[in-house]
């Protein structure tokens, strides 16, 4: 994979955040502070300002740009998140990125993002939806599928573990603080770790 | 020299008001408290970066306590010293403490030229005061 493909990815990804930003909001109003969307939107839009100012040049370089602009401009806890994340990729994505070498980097991003937050699967959170996304991603690499094939498993295993968030109550973050009443809403976090494994199936294969 | 003081909160606002109220408690004294808090178009949240810049700034060599609000602020902390130098990130504690009573304990322990444990522990005990009252 080049520093090119992967930023259209994450192009790609702004691009879905951007336009579902009042829907991430929405979610976000229910069980939380109302501010996924924004926060999301101006993060991802300045992460696509930078690659383009100064692109990287190396797949790592795309990565670790990425993490270090999220972590800083997003303002709510997804900044950390989605910014350690793309920073721990970056490891593994030094040795260079084919299907398996994503698989491996998207994985430990997910284990940087449990590490940083400290939510388990069925905490109604991000988790909830990377997790089966890297398990999917990694049975289909693991099975000889074809990268579009197993980035498209990915994205529909995140998709259905975003759905599976609805009747979940929430134990991390703000929507915590509802307890019982969080049950019944779809994480936004969820929602919008559906959206980057959408676009990565959209633009790396 | 003195241990420095950092707050994170999602609120510049917030933040300030806090270190108005701890100073008080230092009249003509010196003590480096660094705020990163809100966002720069005036909105709610926190910036890893700006925490990072924060502790390196409040550091002169004996170390940092961070004290936070909630939320992505203990997140942004965590994340921060990620960026830090090595020896810098070794004498920095992130506190549990609550933010104000915290701050309160923690300013005037280390205006008086505490170590960073001392005021770290100092901070963890700011509900002290207020548990007793309400006793």
């Amino acid at each position: 994979m080049t520093p090119e493909q992967l930023t259209a990815w994450l192009t790609r990804f702004a691009e879905l955040v951007h336009e579902q930003k009042d829907e991430l909001t929405a979610l976000d109003s229910a069980i939380g502070d109302a501010d996924h969307g924004s926060n999301m939107d101006r993060g991802m839009t300045a992460v696509v300002a930078a690659l383009a100012e100064a692109p990287p040049a190396d797949a790592a370089a795309v990565l670790k740009k990425t993490g270090a602009t999220l972590v800083s401009k997003v303002g709510g806890a997804s900044g950390p998140l989605y910014g350690t994340l793309f920073l721990r990729m970056a490891g593994p994505a030094a040795d260079g990125l084919d299907g398996a070498g994503f698989a491996a980097a998207l994985r430990a991003g997910f284990e940087g993002v449990l590490a940083r937050g400290k939510a388990e699967p069925g905490d109604k959170t991000m988790v909830d939806a990377l997790g089966p996304a890297c398990d999917a991603l990694d049975a289909a690499i693991a099975g000889g599928s074809p990268l579009g094939e197993a980035l498209a498993a990915a994205a529909s295993a995140a998709a259905e573990g975003r759905d599976a968030t609805v009747p979940l109550v929430a134990r991390k973050g703000r929507a915590s603080y509802l307890g019982e009443r969080s049950a019944g809403h779809q994480d936004p976090g969820a929602t919008s770790t559906a959206l980057l494994l959408q676009a990565a199936a959209e633009t790396l294969a | 020299m003195s241990v420095g003081i950092v707050v994170v909160s999602h609120s510049a606002a917030l933040a300030d008001a806090a270190v108005e109220l701890a100073r008080q408690m230092l009249p003509g004294r010196e003590l480096a408290v660094e705020v990163a808090a809100g966002m720069p178009d005036g909105s709610l949240g926190t910036d890893a970066m700006a925490v990072s810049e924060a502790i390196t700034a409040a550091d002169s060599g004996d170390g940092v306590v961070v004290l936070m609000d909630l939320g992505s602020a203990v997140l942004s902390a965590q994340t921060a010293l990620e960026f830090l130098d090595d020896d810098v990130r070794a004498r920095v504690t992130l506190s549990a403490a609550p933010l104000v009573e915290g701050l309160v304990g923690a300013v005037v322990v280390a205006a008086g030229g505490a170590g960073r444990e001392q005021v770290a522990a100092e901070a963890l005990q700011g509900l002290a005061p207020k548990e007793a009252q309400l006793r």
